[in-house]
């Protein structure tokens, strides 16, 4: 049971200094069990997307401790850090951010090409077998910007899958993205789920989105509620 | 760390800033190529006015020199030994001009490995005839062969030949002197010295060294011409001239054989330390140049790399949140600008070759230097070893400050602010 557990925090609080002191997250206390599908939800300044960045190792600003894979990640380098997003966190963002100077393709093998385990030609046929799964392959050689905002967010997807993550965190995926796309990508999200076991934290404010995932962390006020 | 990823990544944003980049390049191809262009040129003007002097000075000269006596008697008296003497109206002795047992110290020199050769010499003041009027000069006697192979006299025979002075009884005549005393090649000259002997020579060739002082006075003849007009035997050597493989140790060398020989001697740093000091001088100028002009476009690169990463911005976000560390972030936009300044430098280095051998076939003619046809040029590998090592430098140094700046951006603002 206890190796179930892919994340877990212990008494996480963070402040916000700017323009005065506040208290953005109050000893969160929360646990997330593979094979999971999470969404957060809360108003607007609840404190969810700050608690999604502490979670994704990117902000190292907050008080208690965070554990991947029962592993404490708090206090670790920018060096140590930088491979556990590699290795075991994929994102997903609001914001495709694809690197416009590189192909669909080479976008999705980056973080792969930086892990370094597998050589190019078999991260290519990876990368290709996680295009053909979101239907993409025929967009590989074509540059970011001759696609459109849902095929953008696809191969975001892609590359999130890359090196097969213990989790998959997402910031308003579908905030961009208009009701066919969004669907299109919780189909997405919800095959992964349901075929591959893949776990999934996905901050959003879209309520029927939340409403479909498997387990909804509902906060307010810097706690969670519920 | 995966340095092929990184200069992958590298290359990719260089690439989508094309124009910019190639600015950027040609900045420093710019500064490279004229630092190597000014360099080359300053040099190869230093060592033609070096040579103009050095070339006709030895390396160490050994000669008795007219001074008052180190050891005066007064300092071999026990009694006053202890004491401070005060000695006045001291007159200098006169050892004679001719070097001591010249012969032997020759042969000495002739074996020490530091030496290239050995040229003896006689001068000795004297008096050009001509009609009722004298002219006042020096006669060198010089042993033809060797003085040649030091010091290249041929180079500056405007008519005749050197080695004609092996014939008895020959002269070679500056130019300033022929000019006034209207002689030519084939002329007779008659010759006074300062004892009162009489001696007629035949000019086989006129020299002329640039420097109207040395033109007016100066003439060559033969060692044992020379040796006979002053009447003394073939052992009259007033001066022994020798060029070092090591130029530098010179003034070691002049110090170790006064000590050996017992005689005086000098360097030619010594004879000429203003010339040492003009050459430095221009040397530290046109590096002083050729550095400003590098940071010049250092800027450039500092200012190019500066706006990408305002523009790439995004890209260094998700770098980051993929799984590159700061230090990969690094690297990426110091291999920018390292690819900038090796790109730029190595063009740099051609340029400044091209426009080295544009201004060697420049004509320079001057009357003070026969054998100068067009401007010197120095060709020195070192220079370009310097060239591209100082481009690589600067162009890291203004590589390393965005890089750094690069690697502290905060993904978190940058994708929590869209």
């Amino acid at each position: 049971m206890e190796n179930n557990v892919i994340l877990e925090t212990k008494g996480l609080s963070k402040y916000f200094y700017d323009p005065v002191k506040f208290q953005v997250l109050k000893e969160i206390e929360m646990r997330i069990n593979y094979g999971e599908f999470v969404s957060i939800v809360g108003k607007s300044g609840c404190g969810k997307s700050t608690l999604l960045y502490l979670l994704s190792t990117m902000d190292t600003a907050y008080d208690g401790q965070i554990y991947i894979h029962n592993q404490l990640v708090t206090g670790k380098t920018d060096r140590e850090l930088a491979l556990i997003r590699n290795e075991k966190i994929g994102f997903v963002f609001q914001f495709h951010y694809l690197l416009a100077e590189y192909n669909v393709l080479k976008n999705v093998m980056l973080p792969g090409m930086k892990l370094g385990k597998y050589s190019d030609q078999e991260l290519e046929n990876r990368a290709m077998k996680h295009l053909k799964t979101l239907d993409m392959e025929d967009q590989a050689l074509k540059m970011p910007n001759q696609l459109s905002g849902g095929q953008k967010q696809r191969v975001a997807i892609a590359r999130a899958l890359i090196n097969d993550p213990l989790i998959i965190m997402g910031d308003e995926p579908t905030g961009n993205l208009d009701k066919k796309n969004s669907d299109l990508v919780f189909d997405i999200f919800n095959r992964l789920t349901q075929e591959e076991n893949q776990t999934l934290l996905v901050v959003t404010h879209d309520t029927d989105f939340a409403n479909r995932t498997t387990r909804i962390i509902t906060m307010e006020d810097g706690k969670i509620i519920s | 760390m995966n340095f092929k990823l990184i200069l992958n990544i590298a290359f990719h944003l260089l690439q989508a800033r094309l124009k910019q980049t190639i600015v950027a390049a040609v900045g420093v191809t710019f500064s490279i190529a004229m630092f190597i262009a000014l360099v080359s040129f300053m040099n190869g003007l230093n060592d033609l006015l070096d040579g103009l002097m050095l070339n006709r000075t030895p390396h160490v000269l050994l000669y008795n020199e007219i001074k008052p006596s180190e050891n005066q008697p007064i300092f071999l008296s026990k009694e006053f030994k202890n004491k401070t003497n005060f000695i006045r109206s001291i007159k200098p002795k006169d050892i004679g001009k001719s070097i001591y047992n010249s012969k032997t110290i020759i042969a000495v020199l002739k074996k020490d490995t530091r030496v290239i050769d050995v040229a003896p010499k006689v001068t000795s003041p004297v008096f050009f005839n001509s009609g009722t009027i004298e002219i006042s000069g020096v006669i060198n006697g010089i042993d033809v062969l060797s003085e040649e192979k030091l010091f290249k006299i041929s180079d500056y025979i405007v008519d005749g030949n050197v080695t004609d002075l092996l014939q008895n009884n020959s002269i070679i005549i500056g130019k300033g002197l022929s000019d006034k005393m209207l002689l030519s090649k084939g002329d007779i000259i008659k010759i006074t010295t300062s004892k009162g002997n009489l001696a007629s020579l035949k000019i086989v060739g006129i020299s002329e060294i640039g420097i109207a002082e040395i033109d007016n006075v100066m003439s060559y003849t033969s060692l044992a011409t020379a040796q006979k007009i002053v009447g003394e035997s073939t052992n009259y050597i007033t001066d022994i001239q020798i060029n070092l493989y090591d130029r530098t140790s010179a003034p070691a060398v002049a110090k170790e054989f006064r000590n050996t020989f017992n005689l005086d001697t000098i360097d030619y740093q010594t004879a000429n330390s203003q010339f040492e000091t003009g050459s430095t001088v221009r040397s530290i100028i046109s590096y002083a140049v050729g550095v400003v002009l590098l940071i010049v476009a250092g800027f450039g690169i500092y200012n190019i790399l500066n706006m990408m990463i305002y523009e790439k911005m995004d890209s260094i976000a998700i770098l980051k949140a993929t799984g590159f560390s700061g230090n990969d972030v690094q690297w990426i936009f110091i291999s920018l600008s390292i690819i900038i300044g090796l790109a730029g430098g190595l063009f740099g280095l051609l340029f400044g070759y091209i426009f080295s051998s544009i201004i060697d076939i420049i004509p320079f003619e001057t009357a003070s230097l026969p054998t100068v046809k067009t401007y010197p040029i120095n060709y020195n590998p070192l220079y370009y070893g310097i060239g591209i090592t100082f481009a690589l430098f600067t162009t890291t140094i203004a590589g390393l400050f965005p890089a750094l700046k690069a690697s502290k951006i905060d993904p978190v603002e940058i994708i929590r602010g869209k």
